[in-house]
């Protein structure tokens, strides 16, 4: 589904991401992990046009896209959900939802709507709200639901927990076991380590703009260094070392 | 109290053409985040357009209108595209100067075509008209231009609010990067932005030059400064604060016009701005508050 291929970016001298390859397969839920700083938002926002990369391919359904702007990306099926969630805080959910489908028919969008409505249910009672007055989960929920709403053939999230309490991110993470349980094809960074290889197939980990380790979540999960050797942070104790999550 | 109501209504007149115009600059400095210096060439070409059918044609009015309506949305895309399009991206430092230059640029082309002396045109012979309701004159053209402007104002909120340009629109004006990653496309958000801040001040030019009825070529400076400031006043980048801004800067002219002794009225303009200035110490914000990190 999605290829990347000696992926460097660079702010100016400083090389953010150097030589990255990895792979993401069709309905397969894959994580990024790695402490501050890694490269890890720099990748997504690579791959989804908002930074051109120095050097390297990526590669969407086989179809070369490297550096492609982020509205094409979109058209070729890659939707990504922001870091901090980037709503449009004093639109409306329903305009949110709305700009979400933009490539879309006007018939398109009303189904798409609907769709996302039926797996996001609260965003039907925040219709006319400001998406500024929302809670964190219900602002979580709404920032998924509009990259839904492109029917994206693969979905980046970017920190999905990020800033969420602790109710709130087993929330957004049960959310994302469910868009597993559907299919989803996804591209998932987060910090909370842990939590991300009890949902995820494979992952990866970045350290210092670099692929340090990468294996099947499961296993990686059993590794006692992986956490502070290059996570740089330490095992969520109180989250269960898990059999492997089957759909 | 009928001198209030009277200074109200002349007050309106006018503060609808700058709130037109601070309408537009607010639209261009959402999606760009960048003040257009060149907003007022838009008037001052269409002045010569009003001058040339007005006069060499004798076409008259009604002809002029669309025309400069049209001439209006014309510069604004063609100015996208020459200047404003090479330079997205780059600083914010750099935008303005080139719309400082796309500004010069416009009057050096028509000093030199054109000449640097005033051009007169006749002005439409009903907007000197004088409508009396009760001790109340009213002229023709005020009527006429607010009641434009209401109407421009509401299609403008239905376009912004129901369709799908207007929350791209409105999208890219709070977060560029975000309606990029949403699929708005941002040559064609901008364009867009670009021509409804085209046809905003096409409306503006019609009636400010009826006003006027003269061309030269710095015909749109005293506008796009009234217009700038009217955007500041209402809170950079907000829309509705834009007009809000044009609206309170007209009849504050007007207001203070009837209140200074008659040999102080020349200070007019300079007593508006050190009132404007004076409200900035107690907002700073502007009439309506847009958070810097929604914007562009």
């Amino acid at each position: 589904m999605l290829e990347i291929s000696g992926l460097t970016t660079r702010y100016g001298a400083i090389s953010a991401l150097r030589r990255v390859s990895l792979t993401v397969g069709a309905n397969e839920v894959v994580g990024l992990i790695g402490p501050n700083g890694a490269g890890k938002t720099t990748l997504l926002n690579t791959v989804a046009g908002l930074l051109r990369p120095a050097e390297g391919e990526v590669r969407l359904e086989e179809r070369a896209v490297t550096g492609d702007s982020p509205d094409r990306m979109l058209r070729a099926g890659l939707a990504l959900v922001p870091e901090r969630r980037r709503l449009f805080a004093q639109m409306t959910v329903v305009e949110n939802l709305r700009i979400g489908g933009v490539t879309a028919s006007a018939e398109e969008r009303s189904e798409r709507l609907d769709e996302v409505v039926e797996l996001f249910p609260v965003l039907k009672e925040k219709w006319g709200t400001a998406a500024g007055y929302l809670s964190g989960g219900e602002a979580q929920q709404l920032a998924i639901a509009r990259a839904l709403m492109s029917s994206p053939r693969i979905v980046l999230m970017d920190e999905p927990s990020l800033g969420l309490a602790p109710v709130l991110v087993d929330f957004v993470f049960d959310l994302i076991g469910r868009l597993r349980a559907e299919g989803r094809t996804m591209l998932i960074v987060e910090q909370n380590a842990t939590r991300l290889l009890e949902v995820a197939d494979r992952a990866y980990v970045l350290r210092t703009g670099e692929i340090a380790v990468d294996g099947m979540a499961s296993d990686l999960l059993q590794r006692e260094d992986l956490f502070d050797t290059f996570v740089g942070s330490a095992r969520d104790e109180d989250s269960k070392p898990s059999e492997p999550d089957t759909r | 109290m009928i001198d209030l109501l009277q200074s109200l209504i002349d007050g309106l007149g006018r503060g609808s053409i700058y709130a037109l115009l601070a309408l537009g600059i607010a639209v261009i400095f959402g999606v760009m985040h960048m003040v257009n210096f060149a907003h007022g060439e838009l008037i001052t070409v269409t002045a010569y357009i009003a001058f040339g059918v007005v006069v060499t044609t004798g076409w008259g009015w009604w002809a002029a209108a669309p025309l400069i309506f049209l001439g209006a949305v014309g510069t604004s895309v063609v100015i996208e595209f020459v200047a404003f399009r090479w330079v997205r991206g780059a600083s914010d430092f750099t935008m303005l100067l080139t719309s400082f230059a796309v500004h010069f640029l416009v009057q050096a082309i028509f000093v030199m075509t054109m000449g640097a002396s005033v051009r007169s045109f006749p002005r439409p012979e009903w907007a000197d008209r004088i409508w009396s309701v009760g001790e109340l004159n009213i002229q023709i053209v005020d009527v006429a231009v607010i009641g434009t402007t209401a109407l421009t104002l509401a299609a403008t909120v239905f376009l912004l609010q129901r369709t799908m340009f207007g929350i791209s629109l409105r999208a890219a004006a709070e977060d560029f990067d975000a309606a990029r990653l949403m699929g708005v496309k941002s040559n064609k958000v901008i364009r867009q932005a670009f021509i409804l801040a085209g046809a905003l001040a096409g409306i503006a030019a019609i009636f400010y030059l009826m006003r006027t009825g003269q061309a030269r070529p710095t015909t749109g400076l005293s506008p796009l400064l009234k217009g700038i400031l009217a955007a500041i006043i209402g809170g950079l980048g907000n829309m509705q604060g834009a007009v809000y801004g044009g609206l309170l800067l007209g009849v504050s002219e007007v207001l203070l016009r009837s209140w200074l002794p008659e040999d102080l009225v020349g200070i007019t303009d300079g007593a508006v701005f050190a009132l404007i200035a004076l409200f900035f110490i107690f907002r700073p914000q502007g009439l309506l508050y847009v958070r810097s990190a929604e914007r562009v």
